[in-house]
Order: structure tokens, then sequence, then C-alpha cells
């Protein structure tokens, strides 16, 4: 049989207490999983939980309910003492390149922290470590001397990137890495983060709201609405045969491609206040009476391909 | 007059904001020239920093002083230089003959005015309308931008309506006067794709009913390319290519134009493994190079282009450049 998954998520939720007392189900029974060398893309509009997703599969957030099991260990109720170990395994870069920083740190600092805090070396190989490691993200050995504030964007992204590479992780989650980036920047950032994962047989999972970026890099794509994952499939499969509507709108809305739109009604319902039923359902526009009442299950269509609505037959 | 005669609706001519830093002089916008007829789209692409903001900022007199006094260049709206119009004639135009909705409603609408008389507000100071006949007309827009119970919506504060909504409040304020241009600079960008085709929509429908020309700013080629009829694209304060969409989409002149369209990821059955890109960065608007201010980055540079800047030539598909491609 295959290798087992790097990463095995099941059931997991997120709940928190909303400011009117009320339960947000920032996530709400989320399934993934993540084979080693692979770029696992989640992507959605703003409130469907990814970077909640993100962020309690790194255990940055406590989950409510679920499993999480990365290389074959449950780690979903791990303490924070526990999970020490698995911390230089799983590694984020953030969308704001600007914020993730600290300003007052020499780059040489913001990347020596990793090894200093997993007391990896020793303070005489940390600088040919920081040096390595700002040749891999195509950064001068010079730029270790110098602050955040004298970089670009697309640099500073590569020093947070090289920050996340420092403990040689196996899983990267890069939660809108290349959202704030300019155009050609942003190409350079893609294509690094590609060439790393080659060299460096990198896992990836990439949220992201940008659905043309996520055709480019990734191999496999879940597409969440408000806490649910409503399909997951191979990335050409997810891109040229999408089953729920809410994937082919989310397509179709992307523009530049020439394709007749098909225009949702609506906002993204708050998710302090999900519908009833099929949370899409008020904006769907194949939604059939059950769909108010009952949420869709997900189902399995083969060849890696599942879809959670009450419309699209197995 | 004969409507193929006429005069452009908006002339810019070598408008420019250099600011003083010492020892540096920051060439913003940096002497750039445009036309935009009645009824159109003029797409204003680049990147941070190329000075698209600051254009838009400079063509509606909204700079805070001390910048207000730096912009230079004529913009002529129906024939009048609005650069040489005093403060108290320019606010009569604002909202009225032009119009602004900027990328973040919320900061831009305000809190604690509810949306009705938000949009009524420019109906009594620039219309004359009376407080009812202004509420009535205030409904009406809420309704033709889409909002559901207009009634209602009018009544609602900002912080109650949605981003898409208050988006569609913000370009119901900027179009109750019908101005003949709205200058729409990253109005869809803080929303989410869904919400943005909804919005570009609207902004379309709006545009072929009232006859209003759009200066349309973004950093985002494929909304241009679905919205605009012409496109302008700057770099390091000046445009570098300006052109009909189609035009610049499938046979872009200026390497710098090229390079952008070619690293812009597609949706495609069989992607390019790497995505090309643009080496180096922008530089900053203190140390910009003599000559063309992308030769550092370009793969087509010859020896003129250190040299001199090379001017903006061609019609209607023109490029500033000394070795452009498709020629």
């Amino acid at each position: 049989m295959t290798e087992p998954p790097l990463l095995e998520v099941a059931g997991l939720r997120v709940h928190f207490r909303g400011r009117g007392g009320g339960m947000v189900r920032a996530v709400d029974g989320v399934d993934l999983s993540l084979a080693r060398g692979e770029t696992l893309a989640i992507v959605g509009e703003s409130g469907c939980g990814k970077t909640t997703t993100g962020k309690a599969i790194l255990k940055l957030l406590e989950p409510t309910e679920g499993s999480i099991r990365f290389d074959g260990v449950e780690i979903a109720r791990h303490s924070q003492r526990a999970m020490a170990p698995f911390r230089r395994r799983m590694q984020i870069i953030f969308q704001d390149p600007y914020a993730s920083l600290n300003p007052r740190m020499t780059v040489a600092g913001i990347l020596e922290a990793p090894f200093a805090i997993h007391g990896i070396g020793t303070r005489e190989d940390r600088p040919d470590r920081i040096a390595r490691l700002l040749r891999l993200v195509g950064l001068p050995e010079a730029a270790a001397r110098r602050y955040p504030h004298e970089f670009s964007g697309g640099q500073r992204q590569r020093i947070g990137i090289a920050r996340a590479l420092a403990l040689d992780p196996e899983l990267i989650i890069g939660d809108e890495p290349v959202s704030a980036l300019d155009v050609s920047i942003q190409a350079q950032i893609v294509n690094l983060l590609r060439r790393l994962q080659q060299e460096m047989g990198l896992s990836y999972i990439l949220i992201s709201h940008n659905l043309a970026v996520v055709s480019h890099v990734a191999d496999r794509v879940a597409v969440m609405y408000l806490g649910r994952v409503v399909e997951t499939a191979p990335r050409a499969a997810l891109f040229f045969q999408p089953r729920h509507p809410y994937t082919r709108a989310l397509l179709s809305a992307v523009p530049g491609q020439g394709v007749q739109r098909q225009v949702l009604a609506g906002d993204v319902p708050d998710p302090a206040h999900p519908p009833r039923g099929c949370a899409f359902h008020p904006r769907c526009p194949i939604a059939i009476p059950l769909c108010a009442e009952a949420a869709p299950e997900r189902r399995d269509l083969g060849g890696g391909h599942s879809v959670a609505c009450h419309k699209v037959d197995a | 007059m004969p409507p193929a005669e006429a005069a452009p609706l908006l002339a810019v001519r070598e408008l420019a904001v250099h600011i003083p830093d010492p020892p540096h002089l920051l060439r913003a916008v940096d002497g750039i020239s445009f036309d935009l007829d009645r009824g159109e789209t003029l797409g204003l692409v680049g990147e941070s920093g190329s000075g698209k903001t600051m254009t838009a900022m400079a063509l509606m007199r909204l700079l805070e002083p001390p910048l207000s006094r730096l912009p230079t260049g004529e913009v002529l709206l129906d024939g009048e230089d609005l650069m040489r119009l005093p403060e108290g004639a320019m606010a009569a135009l604002r909202g009225h003959r032009l119009s602004m909705v900027f990328q973040e409603p919320m900061t831009s609408l305000n809190p604690v005015m509810r949306i009705g008389a938000q949009i009524a507000e420019p109906l009594r100071r620039h219309l004359g309308l009376f407080r009812a006949e202004a509420a009535a007309r205030a409904e009406e827009m809420l309704r033709l931008v889409g909002l559901p119970d207009p009634a209602r919506q009018a009544r609602a504060w900002p912080h109650e309506l949605s981003g898409g909504m208050r988006q569609r409040a913000m370009i119901a304020i900027a179009l109750a006067c019908r101005p003949a241009l709205l200058i729409a600079d990253e109005p869809t960008t803080a929303l989410d794709v869904t919400v943005q085709a909804q919005i570009l929509e609207l902004l379309r429908e709006l545009q072929r009913d009232m006859g209003t020309a759009v200066l349309l700013i973004t950093h985002d080629l494929a909304v241009v390319e679905e919205n605009a009829h012409r496109v302008a694209v700057m770099y390091a304060g000046r445009i570098v290519e300006t052109g009909p969409v189609e035009a610049i989409f499938t046979a872009p002149r200026h390497p710098y134009t090229a390079g952008l369209l070619a690293s812009l990821p597609r949706i495609r059955e069989e992607p390019e493994p790497w995505l090309p890109e643009i080496p180096g960065m922008v530089p900053g608007a203190g140390d910009r190079p003599r000559g063309c201010a992308f030769a550092p980055r370009c793969t087509r540079v010859i020896s003129g282009c250190v040299a001199e800047a090379p001017p903006l030539l061609g019609e209607p598909h023109a490029a500033a450049c000394w070795n452009p491609l498709h020629d």
C-alpha cells in the first residue's frame, strides 16, 4: 500500500464564544489529509475557517473536537509541553511579512532564535547556519546584519520563509503567503516555495483565497465554506470538473478567464449565525427544500474527489 | 459638436507630483498624460509604488498639505483645468461632476451618519434638493446599487453592513449626482472574489446606464482585462504603455507589461511548473536610475536605455521603450 499520510485531520471543530455569548463554529467538522511532499490548498472566502483550520493543525489554537494525526501520532489533545518535539517539524509562514518579523531584531537575530529556542548547534556554528538559510531563500549573506524595515515586501517574505526553514521542518503551512505581494514578486515567491519543496521534500498546506495561484502550486484542493469542506479533489478535477455549486461559482468569479460568469447573490453569512441545513443554500442556484433542512454529508466520488451536496449523485 | 470630434471628457497633461525629501526628490508621479472619453473605462494599473493612487489623489485634489501644493501639470475636465480652480470651486465639483470610490469603504464612510443621509448629502449640497426629495433619491440609489430593502438600509449605520454592502453604499454616494467621471481606486481589492464579481458587474451596469467615464485604478491585471476599454500601465511614476485592452493583453510592447502578464498565474489544464519572474524589484521613488527606470530589471536592455528615459510613442497603442516587443 501507499505510505501513510504525514497529516490526517478528522472531524476537526474549533468553536469560539462570540461577542453576544453565542458559539461561533469557525471550523465545524473538517477532514483533511496530506501526503509527504504534497501541496494541499485550502481555499475559501473570508470567514470560511481556512486560517483557523491551519492554526488548529499547528495547535496555535486549541481544537474543540476532532483528531489531528501528525506522522501517525495523535496530537489534538497534546499539551504545549508535549507539542515541543513537534513544533520544529511543523512551521507557518504568514501573509504579512511586515507584521510577523520583530522590527527590533536583525535578520541574524530573527533566524538564530529557532536554533536558540530548540538548543540546536553551538553559538559558533550559528553564523554558518544563518548564511545557509539566507542562500537557500536567495538573499545575500550581508542581509544578516540588517533590520526588517530595510527590506522590500518580497525580501521580507523570504526572511519569513528562511525562519520557517531553520529547523528543517516536514510540514509548512502558508497562510496567504503571497497575497500581500505585487504580481512580479508573487511569481518569485511562488517559484521559491516550489524549488524548496523539491529540494527539501517539504509538505505544504497553502491557505489562500487566490484560486489562480492555487491552480499553479496545489496537488489537491479543499474548498471551505462557513467552517466546512464542501469539496476536495485533485487539482485538475477541482478546476476543470468542479461538482459543488459553490466551487463552480467561486471559479467563475475569478476575473480574466473569459468565461461566462455566474454571479452569486448575497454575501457570505456571518459564521456566528450560519443558515440551517447546508450553509450555502441561501445563495445556491440549485438548492432544493431538503438543503434548508439537513446539512449534506461528504460523499466520495472516487479518484480522491469528494463533495458535500444533496444535488450531487455519487 | 459631432461626437467623433469631441474633446475628451478628461485630459491629463504632464501631471507630476515631486516630493522634496532632502537630499532626494521623490518623483511619485513623474509627468503623465492621458485622455478619458465620456462613458469610457480606462484601467490604470501598476504595482505598489508606481504612483497610481497618488495620481488619483492629485486628480481629485485630495492630497493634504503640504503635499497639496506639489502637483504640477494640467487636469482638464471638459476643458476646465482643475489644477487652477480655487478650493471652493473644486469642492463644488467633487461628488458632483467627479467622484471617487476607495478600497476601504469603512474608512471612507462616515461612521456616525446613517447610510441614507450620506447619500442625500451631496444631492442636497450640489443639486439643491430638499430633504424629502433627497431622501427619496437616496433610497432610489440604494435600490439601484442592489441593496435589499432600501428603505430599511437607508436608516442603517455603516457598521451594520457587510463589506460588499458598504462598497455598494459607497458607490451609491459617489454616483448620486450622476457624475461625468468616477475614479475607482482598488474598489474590489478588499472584497471576496464572489463579492468582487458582483461589484464589478454593478459598476459596469451603472456606467452603461449613466454614461459615466471610469478611471479604474488597480494592481489586478485580470480585473482590468475584463472591465476596461483602454489600459495605462504605470511603472515608477510614469505611464510606460497605453492602448486598447485587447492590444495590451495580446501584444504588449513594453517589456514590463509583457513581464507582468507572463507572471500572472492563470487557471490552466497543464500549468507551467515555473511562473516567469521579473527579477529584482521596483526602485524607490528617491533612487530611480537615470534613463529608463525599468532598465535594471529588463531583459531587452540596450545601450540607449540607461542614457535617456524613452518617450511614450505610438497611437493608439503607445509604449515608452527604446527596444519594444512586437515591433
